[in-house]
């Protein structure tokens, strides 16, 4: 909420890829806070420009990608003007990232203690002696049995559950007050999932950090956030605390997507996909960019872009529908939550 | 829906041996299915679930003999698939189709879809030449694609689309079963809905019978009549959709439900944490193999493996493997381990 | 790891076996009578009866073989037919001459290979990634004798700044390695190249960034350790390349290396000495691939050793 301090306020981040077959804006204007202490979550599908937002926050974006323009401020400061060196001294040590991948995020190369060492040399200066003495704390918060064993050993001698814990292990080795989670667990299973879950959010009230969850599964949203950003072709469509994106989604596209769910928790008799397909980065429309799937279009919405708007109690929505110029049928502003089973 | 059993799966293994020593012999084997029995009636959706190396998709492949496994009967319409020749059984796969997690890895980047269908057809012989063009263009407009796609290739569609495709390819030959292996796992949820819509609307009017092999247990809810919950090659739990998700048996199955992130923040969350990762197939643990990470777990489970049974209370055709259903279901027999700590993991057994 | 290894050299049985009986069949199976060269055009029917018999040539083929492999076990190659000296003899001190040519250019093919791989794959697509990449095709191209010609012209005829022919003196042993490294390096430049690029889009490059580890130790700690993988191999095949790269080159210096001796033997049928020749470019092949096989276990961690 607005009360709440941000430790992150990410203004009008536009990030392109430069093809040749013309600029992909990857990143169209994103615009969202991270409260401190809190996790935000953002969720979109493929395509939407999540991933490439987190790794914007950080300046990994490599050619050829270039962040063109917005604002990314860290504790009030601006990361991006922030020179390279400047900005190594932030990477891993006040904002880590964790990623997707476990099987393939780690240095194949190198024992899991000299990958966990190296952070403690880069940010604190540390030699082996001691970093391997914090790198075996760090195993064993995050839940590593033997944690002196596998200091030696090599990626490959480990499960995919627990190369996710060394990842942790690793982001948080320097205690950031920032973690950017990129699909943590989306290469995992359903059980080891529910562990990397549960472990991510106590070691964020252990630590008192802020996170950012990024993830299509609007179930992982509802798990572990405090706060949602929906994100659609590069922009936020929907910024609300959690319970009221799930209990009261305003934005089509929202609705769209929670509709389309097959739920493992109740029987649902059919389900309603959101028609059509996500545009390509060539045939982007000139207005909102969910209007060619959207139920509810108007030529208005055909026509010209809505803005991100405030719609009280912290919430934001990029939709024609919420705003005095709408001209469609006035009743699609009521959406019906679903009763669920539970409460 | 008719009681016809069209796949009657009985005692099936199937074991890839591994090479090793000095002269690479077989040193051991991978179980990756070890012993499994179930039937599928004609006109409904089977559900095998688990999580990785479980073994789900191991049996969809030894069922169309993608592989073949090492002992037990397949029946297919009354004939043992493990027995008839590569002839034969060529000809029987105009019954059986597969569709795959990639479409874009199945489908042959070279050819347009004209090609892949047509080539389909001609293979099983099902559509009399002449009318293969009208039949593409009906089967193109049945997974809602346009008849001007016929003329593209694979990498032209989007995901979405090329699963369309696949399943056009499975539809071409006018199958009686179809496997699906994790066919709607890479989509994206919007799109997954539209082509979960698709597969049952054909299911209804084409009476297609559905092996669906899938890891996301919000797809098998939506989709499957009956489901099998599988755990390191054996079958822990099976029965009708609403006796595994709404009373579960098996602790692994259990496990599993809870461990499933629900998209409603008001969700109350109970949930069983597993210790340690899944034990390697090479050689898996004695006795009930989910006796290592079971939280019911007792040295009765360590020797003596449970079979597939059923309760008194049980819904009819649901059967769980546990030698303690009833009293855990009754609360006599507690826990033996804990289930809310992420952190006190035992030690795992070593990796192979 | 011991496993691997011997099992390895359990491998090398049949791959040696084959080697010695191509050799043998080669030199048998040639029309000519090495009785009669040994003899001479005038010698008598008798006394090439005589030679056939002491030299076991009338034995079956099998027996001879069996002989030949014992014999060659011994590090016994027989006699050379023009000097009638032991081939072992004849062969050691230009083995060693060709070695150092060897391992001086394949020293010299890593060196510059590695760096010019590694600077075109951090700026792909950048002028000098794309000049790297010409000269690299330029090298990979041009026959080392031609090449070998062409140095000797510039810098021996007209520059004066190297002898042009012989081996021993640090001089003259310039332009032999330049000629002989040359497409080596260019070939380690292109390998290593794409390795990197490959290694560089990974996932744990992007890890080591997220840390905050400096783009140079990216790059040459944690990317090049990976690339190397691949690399190894490339270099172990170079190494066979290399050696028959080593007869035109030493042709060209005048260098009395293993490479000359073949060609002179060759041309004098002196079929002993071209066996034994054979036979020991073959093994030294294989034995340099076995332990480019085995670094590349020790590099990559990953591959099972059982």
């Amino acid at each position: 909420m607005s009360t709440n301090e941000s430790i992150l306020e990410v203004t009008d981040l536009r990030t392109s890829f430069f093809t040749e077959g013309g600029e992909v804006k990857a990143v169209d204007g994103v615009t969202f806070d991270v409260p401190a202490g809190k996790t935000l979550g953002i969720v979109g599908e493929s395509g939407s420009g999540k991933s490439i937002t987190a790794m914007s926050i950080l300046q990994l974006i490599s050619h050829p990608g270039k962040i063109k323009g917005g604002e990314i401020k860290f504790r009030g400061k601006n990361l991006l003007d922030l020179s390279e060196k400047e900005m190594r001294k932030i990477r891993g040590n006040q904002i880590s990232m964790i990623f997707q991948e476990p099987m393939t995020s780690l240095n194949p190369t190198y024992t899991v203690g000299q990958q966990i060492r190296e952070s403690y040399k880069i940010h604190q200066g540390l030699g082996k002696k001691e970093g391997s003495k914090r790198a075996i704390e760090m195993l064993k918060l995050v839940g590593i049995p033997s944690p002196e064993k596998r200091l030696d050993q090599y990626p490959f001698e480990l499960s995919g559950g627990m190369r996710q814990r060394v990842m942790i292990a690793m982001a948080l080795a320097c205690k950031p007050d920032l973690l950017i989670a990129d699909e943590p667990t989306t290469a995992l299973d359903v059980t080891i999932q529910a562990q990397i879950l549960e472990l991510i959010k106590e070691l964020q009230d252990e630590l008192g950090m802020s996170v950012v969850m990024i993830t299509h599964d609007l179930g992982v949203v509802a798990e572990t956030c405090d706060y949602v950003a929906v994100m659609y072709c590069g922009k936020v469509v929907e910024y609300a605390d959690v319970r009221t994106l799930f209990k009261n989604p305003r934005h089509p596209y929202t609705v769209g997507l929670l509709k389309s769910l097959p739920r493992s928790d109740r029987d649902q008799e059919e389900l309603t996909p959101i028609k059509g397909t996500v545009p390509s980065p060539d045939e982007m429309p000139v207005g909102c960019r969910f209007a060619p799937r959207c139920p509810f279009a108007t030529n208005l919405c055909h026509e010209k872009l809505p803005s991100l708007d405030d719609v009280g109690d912290g919430e934001q929505i990029r939709c024609w529908i919420y705003t005095d110029e709408w001209n469609g049928d006035p009743g699609v502003k009521v959406y019906e939550p679903e009763r669920t089973t539970e409460g | 829906m008719s009681q016809k059993e069209l796949l009657k799966v009985k005692n099936l293994k199937q074991y890839f041996p591994i090479k090793g020593g000095i002269f690479g012999r077989t040193v051991n084997n991978v179980k990756a299915v070890d012993d499994i029995s179930f039937t599928v009636n004609e006109g409904e959706t089977v559900s095998v679930v688990g999580e990785s190396g479980c073994g789900k998709s191991t049996t969809g492949r030894a069922i169309l003999r993608l592989d073949n496994p090492t002992d037990g009967t397949v029946e297919f319409d009354g004939v043992n698939l493990l027995d008839l020749n590569k002839k034969e059984m060529r000809k029987m796969r105009k019954d059986m189709q597969i569709i795959f997690q990639d479409p874009y890895a199945s489908l042959n980047p070279r050819q347009t879809v004209r090609e892949t269908l047509r080539e389909a057809m001609a293979i099983q012989n099902v559509v009399p030449k002449e009318e293969r063009g009208d039949r593409i263009a009906e089967l193109l407009e049945t997974v809602g694609l346009q008849p001007y796609h016929a003329d593209r290739y694979p990498h032209e569609f989007s995901g979405g689309q090329r699963q369309r495709i696949g399943i056009a390819r499975a539809l071409s030959v006018d199958p009686k079963l179809i496997v699906c292996d994790e066919a709607v796992s890479a989509l994206d949820v919007s799109i997954q809905a539209q082509v979960l819509n698709l597969l049952k609307k054909f299911q209804k009017e084409m009476n297609l019978t559905y092996l669906f092999i899938s890891h996301d247990l919000g797809v098998v809810r939506h989709i499957s009549d009956r489901v099998i919950v599988m755990y390191l090659g054996k079958i822990v739990e099976v029965g009708d959709k609403k006796s595994i998700f709404e009373n579960p048996q098996h602790p692994y199955t259990k496990a599993l439900l809870s461990a499933i992130p629900v998209p409603d923040p008001d969700h109350n969350k109970d949930r069983i944490f597993l210790q340690g990762d899944v034990p390697s197939p090479i050689d898996p643990p004695t006795g009930c193999r989910f006796h290592t990470r079971c939280p019911f777990a007792t040295e009765r489970c360590k020797e003596e493996t449970p079979e597939l049974r059923s309760a008194g209370y049980m819904a009819e055709g649901h059967q769980g493997a546990c030698h303690y259903m009833e009293l855990i279901e009754s609360g006599e027999h507690q826990p033996t381990r804990e289930t809310s700590n992420v952190r006190m993991l035992d030690e795992e057994p070593e990796k192979v | 790891m011991t496993t691997y290894i011997i099992r390895r050299l359990f491998q090398l049985i049949p791959v040696l076996f084959g080697v010695t009986l191509l050799v043998f069949l080669l030199m048998h199976l040639t029309p000519g009578n090495p009785a009669q060269l040994i003899a001479g055009e005038t010698a008598s029917q008798s006394t090439i009866e005589r030679i056939e018999v002491s030299m076991g040539l009338n034995d079956p083929l099998p027996v001879q073989y069996v002989n030949f492999v014992t014999d060659v076990a011994q590090l016994d190659f027989g006699y050379s037919y023009r000097n009638n000296t032991p081939v072992f003899e004849e062969i050691k001190p230009r083995f060693w001459i060709t070695m150092e040519l060897a391992i001086y250019s394949t020293i010299l093919s890593i060196f510059i290979g590695l760096i010019a791989g590694i600077v075109s794959a951090v700026r792909q697509y950048s002028v000098r990634d794309v000049t790297i990449m010409i000269i690299a095709l330029f090298g990979m191209s041009m026959p080392n004798f031609w090449l070998g010609l062409m140095l000797m012209n510039w810098f021996s005829i007209q520059l004066g700044w190297f002898p042009p022919t012989g081996w021993g003196s640090a001089g003259q042993v310039v332009l032999p390695v330049i000629t002989l490294g040359t497409a080596g390096a260019a070939v380690i430049a292109r390998m290593t190249r794409s390795s990197m690029l490959d290694v560089i889009s990974q996932d744990y490059i992007r890890t080591a960034r997220a840390k905050g580890v400096h783009e140079q130790i990216v790059i040459y700690r944690h990317a090049l350790k990976n690339a190397l993988i691949p690399v190894v191999t490339v270099v172990g095949l170079q190494f066979g390349t290399l050696l028959a790269g080593t007869v035109l080159t030493e042709t060209v210096f005048s260098i009395n290396g293993l490479g000359r001796l073949v060609i002179d033997s060759i041309m004098a049928r002196d079929f002993p000495v071209v066996q034994a020749c054979i036979l020991i470019i073959s093994v030294i092949f294989v034995v340099v691939n076995l332990i480019v096989d085995i670094s590349y276990t020790l590099l990559n961690k990953r591959i099972d050793m059982d």
